[in-house]
Parts: C-alpha cells; sequence; structure tokens
C-alpha cells in the first residue's frame, strides 16, 4: 500500500494539471469584482454600486442602492410607528386630561369687558396656516396610512382618486403654508423670545396643573413652544417638501430619502403638537377660542393668563387716550 | 409555476445596449424611459464589467411594500407588476427600489410625475392580456403568448439570462465550472437574497 502511495500522487498530480489545462487562467482582474462580495460590501458600507451609463438620466449609473431598504425600513416601521404613537398618544392623554380636569373656565366668570388680541392680519394668517396643515397633515398621513386605514373603506379606485387629490393639495398648498409661517415668523416673533419668567411659567406647569398662575406677556412658555414648534418645524418641514417637490433638482436619490425622513419624522411630530394646540384653543378653555375667533377676548381672561400684556396694554391705551393736558370727565 | 428572474452575465456582456433598444422597440416606450438600462462599472480600469439592468422582480418587493396606495401585485410566476390606473406617481418606489427600476413620464417638478412606469418582464398588466389597452398601458405581452422577455432572447452573447430562477442558476453555473471565472450574479443577493457562488 505504501509501496503504492507515490505513484498515487504522482497520478493526482497529473490529473490535477490535466484540469488546469483544461479550464481557462482567470485574466487577472477578472475575477476580481464578484458580485456577491460588492453587494455585501456595499450594504455594509451604507454605498451605492455606481458605474456609467450611455442614456441621459444620471440616475441610472446607479446599478444598485441598497439604502432602498433601510428607507423602506423608514417608512413602512419607523415613521409608521412614531406617526402612530404620537397621534394616537397625544389624543389619549388630552381626552384623559379633559375627563380629569374637564374644562378649564374663566377665573370669576367672563367679565363682559373685551381686548383686542389679535389683529384681522394676524387672525386671516393663522386661519390660511391652520387650514393649510390641516389639509396638509391629513394628506401626508394618508401616504403612511391610509392604505391600511382608507383603502379597505374606499376600494382600490376611490382611494387612488383620493389619494390622488390629496397629493396635488398637498403640493400646492405647502406655498400658502410657507408664506403663513413666514408671516408668522415676523409678526410674533418679538414677542416670542425666551424670557426668564418662561422657566417659572414651566415649572408651575403653566397653571394646569400646581394651584395658582404663572405670570405671563403677550405670550406665555406653551404659546412660545407653540410658535416655535410651528415656525422652525414648519420651516424644516417645508424645506425639505420643496426637495421633495423638485425631485432630484437640488439632491440625488439619498438626498432625496433623507428630505422624505426629515419631512415625515417632523411632520408627525408637529402633528401631534398641533393636536394639543387645537384642543387647548378650542374644548380645553373656556374664552381661548375668541383670540383667533373675534380676536377679542375676556378681560378676565386676560389678565388671568396674560397679566403682563393686559397691564402694558392698559398703560399703552392710557398714554393714547389721554392727550397731553387732557383731564378725566367729571375732573373738575 | 415558475419562478422568473432575470440573470445576467456580466462576464459575457459586451455593452451592446440591444436589450434596451429591443425593450424600447417591443413596448414603444416614451421618451426619457427607460425600462433597460446598462451599466459599466469600473470604466476603463482592469476589472472593467457590463451588466444589464432592469427590475428584477425581487421576492418581498420593497416598491410593493412602501406603496401608498397598493397598486403592485405579484403574478404566479413572481413576476411584480403594478396597476398604472392605481398608481398616483408619488415616486415612493423609487426611493425604495434597489435597481433604480421605476421610471416617471414627467419631469417631476410640482410632484406631477404621471404614471410609474417600469419592466413588466414582458407581461404586460392587470388589463386583458395582448388587449389594445394593454398594450397602450404596459407594451407587449409575451409571457400570456408563451414567450420569455425580449431583451434576454435578443442578447448576442447570451449575457442576460430569462427564465426561471433554478434553470437560469444551472445554466449559469455551468458556464461558470466550463470557463473557470464568473463574477457572480448582479442583484441576486439584493433581490431574492440568494448567492449564485459556484
Amino acid at each position: 500500500m505504501i509501496r503504492h502511495l507515490p505513484a498515487a500522487l504522482l497520478a493526482l498530480t497529473l490529473s490535477a494539471g490535466a484540469v488546469q489545462a483544461q479550464a481557462p487562467t482567470p485574466s487577472p482582474g477578472r475575477g476580481t469584482v464578484s458580485a456577491e462580495e460588492m453587494e455585501m460590501q456595499r450594504m455594509l458600507q451604507g454605498g451605492r454600486i455606481e458605474g456609467r451609463v450611455s442614456i441621459p438620466d444620471a440616475r441610472a449609473a446607479s446599478l444598485i442602492q441598497p439604502q432602498g431598504r433601510e428607507w423602506r425600513e423608514f417608512h413602512n416601521r419607523t415613521l409608521a410607528w412614531v406617526g402612530g404613537v404620537a397621534v394616537l398618544g397625544i389624543l389619549g392623554l388630552l381626552l384623559a386630561f379633559f375627563g380629569v380636569k374637564g374644562r378649564i373656565p374663566i377665573p370669576g366668570g367672563a367679565s363682559g369687558r373685551t381686548m383686542t388680541r389679535f389683529s384681522l392680519l394676524e387672525r386671516a394668517n393663522h386661519w390660511m396656516v391652520a387650514t393649510c396643515f390641516i389639509i396638509l397633515g391629513l394628506t401626508g398621513l394618508n401616504l403612511t396610512f391610509g392604505r391600511h386605514l382608507l383603502l379597505p373603506l374606499l376600494g382600490p379606485e376611490a382611494f387612488t382618486a383620493a389619494s390622488l387629490w390629496g397629493k396635488v393639495a398637498h403640493n400646492y398648498l405647502a406655498f400658502p403654508f410657507t408664506l403663513g409661517i413666514t408671516v408668522m415668523l415676523l409678526l410674533w416673533a418679538k414677542d416670542n423670545l425666551p424670557e426668564r419668567r418662561d422657566i417659572d411659567w414651566l415649572k408651575l406647569g403653566g397653571g394646569f396643573f400646581g394651584k395658582g398662575h404663572p405670570v405671563a406677556g403677550r405670550f406665555n412658555a406653551g404659546q412660545k413652544m407653540v410658535f416655535w414648534i410651528t415656525v422652525l418645524g414648519g420651516g424644516l418641514v417645508a424645506a425639505s417638501g420643496y426637495v421633495l417637490i423638485f425631485p432630484f433638482t437640488v439632491t440625488d436619490i439619498a438626498g432625496m430619502q433623507l428630505a422624505h425622513m426629515v419631512h415625515g419624522i417632523i411632520a408627525v411630530l408637529m402633528i401631534a403638537a398641533m393636536l394639543a394646540h387645537i384642543y387647548i384653543g378650542s374644548v380645553g378653555m373656556e374664552g381661548a377660542f375668541d383670540a383667533m375667533g373675534s380676536g377679542q377676548v375676556d378681560y378676565n381672561w386676560a389678565k388671568e393668563h396674560h397679566g403682563l400684556w393686559v397691564e402694558e396694554e392698559v398703560e399703552k391705551a392710557r398714554q393714547t387716550v389721554l392727550p397731553p393736558g387732557a383731564r378725566a370727565a367729571g375732573g373738575d | 409555476m415558475a419562478r422568473m428572474k432575470f440573470l445576467c452575465d456580466s462576464d459575457r456582456c459586451i455593452e451592446c445596449n440591444a436589450c434596451v433598444t429591443a425593450c424600447k422597440n417591443e413596448h414603444e416606450v416614451p421618451w426619457g424611459i427607460n425600462r433597460r438600462r446598462v451599466v459599466t462599472i469600473n470604466d476603463g480600469k482592469p476589472g472593467e464589467r457590463s451588466i444589464s439592468m432592469a427590475c428584477m422582480h425581487c421576492t418581498d418587493a420593497p416598491c410593493a411594500a412602501v406603496c401608498p396606495v397598493s397598486c403592485f401585485y405579484t403574478t404566479a410566476d413572481a413576476i411584480v407588476l403594478h396597476d398604472k390606473d392605481l398608481c398616483i406617481g408619488c415616486g415612493y418606489c423609487f426611493y425604495a427600489c434597489p435597481f433604480g427600476a421605476p421610471q416617471y413620464p414627467k419631469v417631476g417638478n410640482f410632484g406631477g410625475r404621471g404614471k410609474m412606469d417600469k419592466c413588466t418582464y414582458c407581461a404586460g398588466g392587470p388589463q386583458q392580456d395582448n388587449s389594445a389597452v394593454e398594450y397602450v398601458q404596459y407594451g407587449a405581452n409575451r409571457i400570456a403568448e408563451g414567450k420569455l422577455p425580449l431583451c434576454a432572447e435578443m442578447c448576442s452573447t447570451k449575457a442576460l439570462l430569462a427564465g426561471d430562477g433554478d434553470i437560469i442558476a444551472g445554466i449559469y453555473k455551468e458556464r461558470v465550472q466550463r470557463r473557470g471565472y464568473g463574477s457572480g450574479a448582479w442583484g441576486w443577493r439584493t433581490a431574492y437574497k440568494q448567492d449564485l457562488t459556484v
């Protein structure tokens, strides 16, 4: 047996050589680019496999972009969960709050005397933004949740028609919305700058939870938060929205995916914040709606929530009403 | 039923673009839309190769997963098709697709992309097979006629293979064994979570 071993080995080497000779030797560089390897590498590095195309569409040069998978994960999981939890969560909290606290009354009841809180321009602008926001929000939510909630109810044709009109509305209402938040910024930014007393207001829970109402100027810390969420959040949503509305004009596929992610996440968080804003401005608090409704708020309401602002307004009114040298009626 | 796939043997592809042309002609695809394209990677460098790429008709297709109106469906042959009457042209499938397959007929500003168009694996759409309506919307339906996609049929070097996944994988493996090299099946890992190592 052992004597035969060298012969066997020789035969083995010869046959291996024969196989080697039959198969063409791989040319250098030929086998170096393995599809599996490259796809795997790219996936791990989060990169794209790119090349050159002879057609004008530059996007076509991207052969494989594994990030599509991450975007899908974001769209189907992250956004749906964050959006669902944020919107339903805030609705649940508001319902619970209403159940416990009920409608917050005006302390001492309505005085019957009113003062101007928001001018016609301020109110008109607010409602333009609000209308746009509600439609933008609903049509936006439809893109993530409509398929699960509305499609089974409406059927495919009607749901497509609704979504198509929703998409058109979403795209075009972006413009008045952006205009509106710009006007808001110009009108209200100076009254919404953070102050030391905002911290006290927040410490006291805005008077919602503890006893005693913290003092506030024209806007309290809660309203300032709503303002900055609207202006900064709305600004980011608008900016990312314009990237999406003009696809691939300023960025590539990775940028489009990022723009959508920023747009979606900030939008659902804003919807949650605005639900709380809508609640407190309507059913949640007596006298609050008038500020944006007629623009005239009750004196007692204003004194409770914006005492410093009332003092300022009264002071201003005194100065304008009384010209120098004027005397109060019945003063002589 | 077969599990239809595409496989591009990049060691054979000579970047002649006949598949692209055949596709455009067979389906009368409008200007600006490329259901299939040839991408050359490492152009002018060692290891250069060209890959013909279209919709890979993925298992668990990302386009279908993200579509807000659920306009995609999968045929019994595992071909991923969509209903253009339901598509709203939102562009989400393009963001999710690893292969850049979805195409849109319009420039796309103000969100007006038009109905998405992509490779149908020459299998038309939800309309009546080989009807005029189907042809206008989706192009020819060769599958209904018992034929395979024209891009692969026309391929002069038989680099592009179309057909049942097991059969074309078998052909490819045999080639690789014979010639002693092969860079693998581009996109298979991403589309079917499957490697073709020989």
